[in-house]
């Protein structure tokens, strides 16, 4: 149906053109240009995916094409046409006849776009109505129609459910069938499933993918993860800093990716650990030993019988997705979280199972390094007491040596000790505050470290270096890691050992040669089935194997 | 790993540029000050001359703060420049020490008031559990009683003077900063770092006073700002009810009192303390309101 | 449903238990006397038998919890024992008062409600506008200004210049109805003036709220009217937070009409407990206390049940 070749494109009539569009946003009082003169033109029936990290001004660019920009933000150059409409200058009343009509916008979190007073199937059937398009008795009976095709269960009753009744991923099947209530031209998806667990999203993906090709409608799809966009746009337009890095149809820049930028995307998935031979060490005693660990939150049990061990020089991943005990995990090995039954074990000898019980000497053994390293660091404080503090708390080091053990540190991490040491987090970048963070773990001189999710919050090149960093760390200091991750590529490139968890059970545990091969269980195979490929036909491969199974 | 095999820390600044280290604090505020509304200087204009007028009062009227200088209810003229009020004091100069007296007790109230309520709500917040039940549930039903009537209560019980006055009015706003300093505090502790800061070891003290206060001082100087119109406006209303400040101290509530019934003769003397009042809150909620437009990151409007 | 009505329940029972605990602590406060209540009132002149007589006259020979539970079971009866001032029975000379303060306020509130919810949405709506500025500076003025020095310029200029009303509110039981909202008019005008500027800000503050939610800005981008999306999306989620705003302020309009009551002598509970502190009347003090605290957690706990009854979330439960 869609057309996949960039030449049957060319055909096509053009559904929208931007042509050196200009966006300013508001900040400190002044104006910033944030889209700096991007051309675009998408024809219909094409999905073009927009991708880029956090701050390219994909999402800008993407609700640019209704004619709105946010609160703080004007259009102070360059056209916008629909369909021979010039949205900068159509009157906002023209505009309105267009939106939700004729181009409809899928959001990013659907639980806090759909409004929690009305019925998921009146906030349906409003923009028909409202529009005159339909009557309310036809906007109903098309809905469920639509929550079908969109595989909701039970589509002739859910939409008479309310928002916060319905999970999240189906909220947001709802909202693309929402979007194309009035078989719009066009479709915004504004990173539609950045929030849901991979297997969940795997699911979303394809009944999106289904519908926009059934209807043949144009799309825009804005997403940060490039394996997405691959299985989801005929071509892509890589954006950085409201500028355009690099287009091309999605076959041409996955095979040739030809800017450096677009280029340094691509390799960022080839990062993997460099040895792996420790085995000779596994007959010596485990620095953490989890063992039988049973915990809960209140009377309901959230981990069931967890044990596994952790090796000098070792790194452990744990994979899940949310709420299947990973961080929980690391809470009891802490002392956050006592356990119910079962003990952890430090170098053979039992912690105490509240942190508050634990010696300096026991708390300076085991350290965190956190997802968010914006709010794992006083921002009131400089990175001199941010990595001075353990210096002087645990080791009783005065302040000649405390500065000069901070300066080594700092050295460590790869940032210049003269420029960095009197900076405030805020002067820092989120790549350099979570290494702030692992020099103040290091500082410690831990055997452990725990590292919860520490390069889900990071840009994709910015996350790489991280891992190469931690990974050159842990040969030279030969650390033990315990690494928790929902990102199977992260397990991949950085784990010895892999857990797999789920519900609060280990469902699967071993090397990670073993886990990611053949014979998988169940569940390990669906969450390595679910994690999208950079095959752009590896969605459409998935779909075939599951309709044959059925 | 084909294209980049140069060190990661050259990788950084290619993705992400570190925003620049910024010019100091001190001359960051200049230009803040420079740059604020109108309404802000103006409120910082009033602050200043009132401190000014409260600093040096002695020394900008020939007369003592309770000296009898003439007849009751003289009018406005060269020797008392706004008239006698009903004991026959010039109204001038009660009107310059009611500036020291009202604004100092009000200034020692807040401060009070802050020491009592911001101390045990960043504990409540830290501490949790029950603890903070108690604590919160005790000051919950504090504030169940309009706190006007409560002070009038416990006036009635312990008498009316200066240091009960003090101490009644800030326990009872103590409850209001206790609720705000509980909740900002409740907003940072559950920030990493400062469970990173409990994993470390670290004793309550240091958690407190190094890694929650100077985290909430923000929330903190601008609910100063609005408590302290707060309490002066009440020790205000209890002074011109004759409950607050007593005579022969000079005050601004009372001065209303005592001279109201020149209103009614069309002769506005008696409005001027109520007046210096109103100016000074004024004053102070300008500039909390710009302050407050420009720690909430510009949350209400553009 | 169940659940809400559970709520509901939970939030009575709790609006009790702070009614009791604040019973408590009214009565408390006169234990932590030095000495006890007969020692203050007698100061100076009080002998071993004027002390004992004043004792066994006011019960406190007996225990302190017993007296807590007699006094709490009388007011219960409405019978809130005798002034000390003048001997007269406290639920006498609180009857009429309480009536007239009531009246005030109500006069009070039927002008300032309507009127400051209408401004501050128009404010949140057009925000920024100048109309949306100029709100800002006169409340933000008004909120400053002492209730005394409101109502003194009301005088001044309603009363003295233009005589157009009354600078003393003297009414008594019988006066008729139009006399008797000309006399109050302008203590009614004084409250609602105050009154009106908290209550417009908070209004406006919380429209601003509700107006920057995502669902608001999604049914912008389903090219729904302006008019629509205020009337289908933003009101059914602003009934919690308007009501809030106007229990809040209804309490402390309870509050305010202490110092006006004053000003205007009006015949109201405010008067009276003011002159009863300066008398050191103990049990009118507690008494008028307990009322206005009553009154401050009824309209909270209101409020409160209201803003439960209202939400969305809660009224259709999983």
């Amino acid at each position: 149906m869609a057309n996949n070749t960039p030449a049957a494109n060319d055909d096509h009539e053009v559904l929208l053109e931007m042509r050196d569009l200009r966006i300013d946003g508001r900040r400190d009082d002044q104006w910033h240009e944030i889209i700096k003169g991007i051309d675009l033109t998408l024809h219909r029936g094409e999905v073009l995916g927009l991708i880029g990290e956090s701050g390219a001004g994909k999402s800008t660019l993407g609700i640019a094409a209704m004619g709105y920009v946010k609160p703080g933000c004007r259009f102070s150059g360059g056209r916008i046409t629909f369909d021979g409409i010039d949205m900068l200058t159509a009157s906002e009343e023209k505009k309105q006849a267009l939106r939700g009509v004729r181009i409809a916008y899928v959001a990013q979190s659907a639980a806090a776009s759909f409004n929690p007073a009305h019925k998921l199937i009146d906030q349906f059937a409003e923009i028909p109505v409202q529009h005159h398009k339909s009557s309310k008795a036809e906007a109903y009976a098309d809905a469920k129609d639509l929550y079908s095709k969109l595989q909701l269960p039970e589509p002739e009753q859910i939409g008479f459910r309310y928002p916060h009744q319905v999970s999240g991923g189906q909220l947001q099947r709802a909202m693309t069938a929402m979007a194309m209530s009035c078989r719009p031209d066009l479709i915004i998806f504004d990173e539609p499933t950045t929030a849901l667990d991979v297997t969940t999203q795997i699911e979303v993906l394809m009944t999106m993918k289904d519908i926009v090709e059934q209807f043949n409608t144009a799309a825009i799809y804005i997403t940060h993860d490039l394996a997405v966009v691959a299985q989801m746009a005929d071509r892509i337009m890589v954006l950085r800093y409201g500028e355009l890095v690099e287009e091309a149809p999605t076959r041409v820049m996955l095979a040739n990716p030809k800017q450096a930028y677009t280029k340094s995307l691509w390799a960022v998935r080839s990062f993997r650990k460099t040895s792996v031979l420790k085995t000779q060490q596994q007959a010596t005693q485990p620095i953490i030993s989890v063992q039988n660990v049973t915990a809960a939150y209140g009377v309901l049990d959230i981990l069931h019988e967890i044990s596994f061990d952790l090796q000098r020089g070792q790194t452990v991943s744990v994979v899940g997705e949310s709420g299947s005990g990973k961080s929980t995990t690391a809470r009891v090995i802490t002392g956050l979280l006592p356990p119910r039954l079962g003990q952890v074990l430090f170098q053979g000898q039992a912690l105490p199972p509240d942190y508050r019980q634990r010696s300096k000497d026991q708390l300076r053994q085991v350290q965190m390094i956190y997802q968010m390293a914006d709010t794992a660091i006083n921002p009131r404080q400089r990175v001199r007491e941010i990595i001075g503090r353990p210096l002087s708390f645990y080791l009783g080091m005065d302040s000649q040596q405390v500065e000069t053990r901070t300066r080594e540190l700092l050295a460590m991490i790869e940032l210049n000790p003269d420029q960095f040491i009197d900076r405030f987090p805020s002067e820092l970048s989120g790549g350099q505050k979570q290494r702030i963070c692992i020099a103040r773990a290091l500082a410690a001189e831990p055997q452990c470290i725990i590292c919860d999710e520490v390069t889900s919050a990071l840009d994709q090149l910015v996350a790489e270096g991280i891992l190469r960093l931690l990974d050159r760390l842990q040969r030279e200091l030969n650390l033990a890691y315990m690494f928790i991750t929902h990102d199977l590529a992260t397990v991949k490139a950085i784990s010895d050992e892999v857990v797999v968890m789920l519900k609060g059970k280990i469902v699967e545990q071993g090397s990670k040669d073993k886990i990611f091969s053949p014979p998988y269980p169940e569940y390990t195979e669906k969450l390595l089935a679910s994690v999208p490929q950079m095959n752009p036909d590896w969605m459409k491969q998935l779909i075939a194997q599951r309709e044959s199974r059925s | 790993m084909t294209t980049h095999s140069s060190s990661d820390s050259q990788l950084e600044p290619f993705t992400e540029p570190p925003p620049a280290a910024r010019p100091s604090k001190f001359k960051r505020a200049l230009r803040e000050l420079w740059k604020s509304p109108l309404s802000a200087k103006l409120g910082m204009l009033i602050v200043l001359s009132y401190i000014f007028v409260a600093l040096f009062a002695p020394w900008l009227t020939p007369y003592g703060e309770s000296e009898i200088v003439g007849g009751p209810f003289e009018l406005w003229g060269d020797k008392y420049p706004l008239g006698t009020d009903n004991l026959g004091r010039d109204m001038l100069t009660r009107l310059l020490y009611g500036a020291r007296n009202t604004i100092g007790i009000a200034l020692i109230t807040t401060l009070l008031a802050f020491l009592i309520g911001g101390m045990t709500g960043i504990l409540a917040a830290i501490l949790g559990g029950w603890a903070d039940q108690l604590m919160s549930r005790f000051v919950d039903v504090l504030m169940a009683i309009p706190s006007l009537i409560f002070s009038l209560l416990l006036l009635t019980i312990f008498g009316t003077s200066i240091p009960v006055l003090i101490i009644i009015i800030a326990v009872l706003d103590s409850t209001r900063v206790f609720r705000l300093a509980r909740a900002v505090s409740l907003n940072v502790v559950v920030m990493d770092y400062v469970e990173a800061a409990r994993l470390r070891g670290e004793g309550l003290g240091w958690i407190t006073l190094r890694e929650v206060l100077p985290n909430i001082m923000p929330p903190l100087v601008a609910e100063f700002g609005l408590r302290f119109c707060f309490v002066f406006l009440t020790i205000a209303a209890l002074s011109f009810l004759g409950l607050g400040i007593q005579p022969p101290t000079a005050d601004w509530g009372s001065m209303v009192r005592d001279n109201a019934t020149l209103i009614s003769y069309g002769d506005i003397t008696p409005l001027l303390p109520a007046g210096a009042i109103a100016l000074l809150t004024i004053g102070v909620n300008f500039i909390v309101d710009w302050f407050l437009h420009k720690t909430s990151g510009l949350k209400d409007g553009q | 449903m169940l659940s809400i009505i559970r709520l509901i329940l939970e939030r009575l029972g709790l609006g009790v238990l702070v009614l009791f605990a604040v019973s408590l602590i009214i009565f408390l406060g006169v234990e932590l006397l030095p000495g006890d209540l007969c020692q203050a009132l007698q100061g100076q002149s009080a002998t071993e038998s004027t002390l004992a007589a004043c004792r066994k006259e006011l019960g406190l020979e007996q225990s302190a919890p017993t007296r807590y539970f007699h006094w709490l079971a009388n007011i219960a009866q409405g019978d809130f024992g005798k002034s000390l001032a003048n001997g007269r029975e406290i639920s006498e000379l609180i009857g009429v008062r309480l009536a007239n303060t009531f009246f005030l306020a109500l006069v009070a509130a039927v002008i300032a409600v309507p009127l400051s919810l209408i401004l501050g949405i128009l404010a949140a709506l057009y925000r920024n506008s100048w109309f949306d500025r100029s709100i800002n500076v006169l409340t933000l003025a008004s909120i400053s200004f002492p209730e005394f020095f409101v109502a003194y310029i009301l005088i001044l200029v309603f009363s003295v210049q233009l005589g157009w009303f009354p600078s003393l509110s003297d009414v008594s039981p019988d006066t008729p109805l139009l006399e008797r909202l000309h006399k109050v008019f302008l203590p009614a005008l004084t409250l609602t003036l105050v009154v009106m500027a908290h209550m417009m800000r908070m209004t406006r503050a919380a429209i601003i709220n509700l107006m920057a939610s995502p669902y608001i800005e999604m049914a912008q981008f389903k090219g729904l009217s302006r008019s629509h999306i205020i009337i289908h999306h933003a009101l059914p989620n602003a009934w919690a937070p308007i009501v809030n705003v106007v229990a809040l302020n209804l309490a402390y309009l309870i509050v305010g009409v202490v110092i006006v009551e004053v000003v205007f002598v009006y015949p109201g509970l405010g008067q009276l407990i003011v002159d009863s502190v300066q008398k050191r009347d103990i049990p009118v003090v507690q008494a008028c206390s307990i009322i206005f605290a009553a009154t401050y957690v009824l309209l909270n706990l209101t409020a409160d049940i209201l803003s439960i009854a209202t939400n969305p979330r809660l009224l259709h439960p999983k």
